[in-house]
């Protein structure tokens, strides 16, 4: 399928002795390029990249995220996004417009949303909207998490891994950059997208994992019917 | 009592008291993620020293006046078993575990990418289980193959190890009857590169015997450096390998 050098690293090692190459992940000393992290060297393009294999989901503008509110301030909803950091999302940035004491009827402490990162700023102050169709609370289906490392993995590369899970399960997805997965459907396709989804988390690491899902989905799908 | 001591030697034939030479290092055994709550986790075997280290983070610092704007603090807690030493040894933390803490952090500090996680902190929990002279070395050891398995950024992996003088001569990695009656021990930590960032000694010895112990105890180190990357690159490398399972590799020559 496609064929991208892929070889495990561990922090400090050398990867390139040109030092334009340097991407994600990596730095360079005296030239030369070394990994940042312990993970999955791609030596793409002209570019080296680390993804990890593991760590925590740093927030950047325009990421989409599935949020927990955790509490309720004045103007704002404090959310967990499964990261060092709090979201923030102000009322302002719900698509209508909502009194302070009625915050609560919208987005109660518990309630799940989706939100895209509006802005972060140097000391890590997250702000969160809901200002788009797509976004908004959660109101049925399930949620589940993964690790955030995993997520390039399960969307695959220009939406191939996920567009395939979306047609071949019948069910709606959303995939959150900080790990959590909504999924939306009927009870037997949401079991079975579930289960594919944390075969992908556990096997992102492996080549060839789309044709192997196909293979798998296939065979889930002959023994039901 | 004590001429009786000096009167063993500690090396016979060219060999010490458990069969190494002076050069030789202790078995190591390490393990990966061998804790699952953990955000990363390692355990260290050197020897009969036995070490468990885990970490949490980046999260949030608590207590909040710890926290630092621009960077992630680093809080490194060594912590002695009650059991791991022969006599009982009272829990809780003592002048000799506040140094070993501090110079652990120190260690490690260097190399880590605080400034990607500002207002954060990384903890790292060491524990030594079993004791046998040389737990800080074993402790920073499992330390940063733990840091490395919880995807924090770092300039490289830290390999730390001791060496010493015994009865006259120069030796890699001194057990404990060496540590007791020897007359020098000197730990050390280093990058891959070779960057130190760690040096103690307690004992003396001459200049000669420390550049003699220095670039023992930095081969030394480049060995353990070895084998912590097998480890970690063992981990993965297995194709269908479950996550929490164990990469195992023993060095001893």
């Amino acid at each position: 399928m496609d064929r991208i050098e892929r070889t495990i690293v561990v922090p400090g090692d050398i990867l390139s002795e040109d030092e334009k190459r340097s991407g994600e992940g990596t730095y360079v000393k005296d030239g030369r390029v070394f990994s940042l992290l312990y993970g999955l060297a791609n030596y793409r393009d002209n570019r080296i990249n680390v993804i990890p294999l593991a760590g925590k989901y740093v927030p950047a503008p325009g990421d989409h995220i599935i949020g927990i509110v955790k509490d309720i301030t004045f103007s704002n909803w404090i959310v967990d996004i499964s990261s060092p950091y709090d979201g923030l999302l102000h009322i302002s940035e719900f698509p209508k417009r909502i009194d302070m004491e009625e915050m609560s009827r919208y987005l109660r402490i518990g309630s799940s949303l989706m939100a895209r990162v509006k802005d972060v700023d140097c000391t890590m102050k997250v702000e969160l909207t809901v200002n788009d169709r797509r976004l908004g609370p959660i109101k049925n289906g399930r949620l589940i998490e993964i690790s955030h490392t995993r997520v390039p993995r399960l969307i695959g590369k220009g939406g191939s891994m996920i567009g395939m899970l979306k047609k071949e399960l019948n069910c709606n997805i959303f995939v959150g950059q900080n790990g959590r997965i909504w999924v939306s459907g009927n009870e037997d396709d949401m079991d079975l997208a579930i289960k594919t989804i944390l075969i992908i988390e556990k096997e992102a690491h492996t080549n060839g994992l789309t044709d192997r899902i196909v293979e798998f989905l296939g065979g889930e799908k002959g023994s039901r019917s | 009592m004590i001429f009786m001591e000096e009167k063993i030697s500690f090396i016979k034939d060219g060999l010490r008291l458990d069969g190494r030479r002076p050069d030789e290092l202790r078995p190591i055994k390490i393990e990966v993620g061998v804790l699952a709550r953990a955000d990363g986790s390692c355990y260290v075997e050197m020897g009969k020293n036995r070490v468990i280290a885990a970490v949490y983070g980046p999260r949030e610092v608590h207590p909040r006046h710890l926290q630092e704007v621009t960077r992630a603090i680093v809080r490194y807690r060594y912590n002695m078993a009650s059991f791991s030493v022969e006599e009982r040894r009272r829990p809780g933390p003592d002048r000799r575990s506040y140094e070993l803490s501090k110079v652990g952090r120190e260690a490690l500090e260097p190399v880590i990418l605080t400034s990607y996680y500002p207002r954060s902190v990384i903890d790292v929990f060491v524990e030594i289980l079993q004791a046998d002279a040389g737990t800080r070395t074993a402790g920073i050891n499992a330390a940063s193959v733990a840091l490395a398995d919880a995807g924090i950024p770092m300039r490289g992996l830290i390999s730390s190890c001791a060496a010493g003088k015994v009865g006259g001569e120069i030796v890699l990695d001194p057990m404990k009857e060496e540590d007791n009656f020897g007359d020098a021990d000197m730990p050390i930590a280093m990058t891959p590169s070779g960057e130190i960032t760690l040096l103690q000694m307690d004992g003396g010895l001459t200049i000669d015997e420390f550049h003699e112990a220095m670039e023992l105890a930095k081969s030394g180190c480049r060995q353990i450096y070895e084998v912590q990357r097998k480890v970690l690159i063992e981990r993965y490398s297995q194709l269908e390998g479950e996550r929490g399972e164990q990469a195992e590799v023993t060095a001893c020559d």
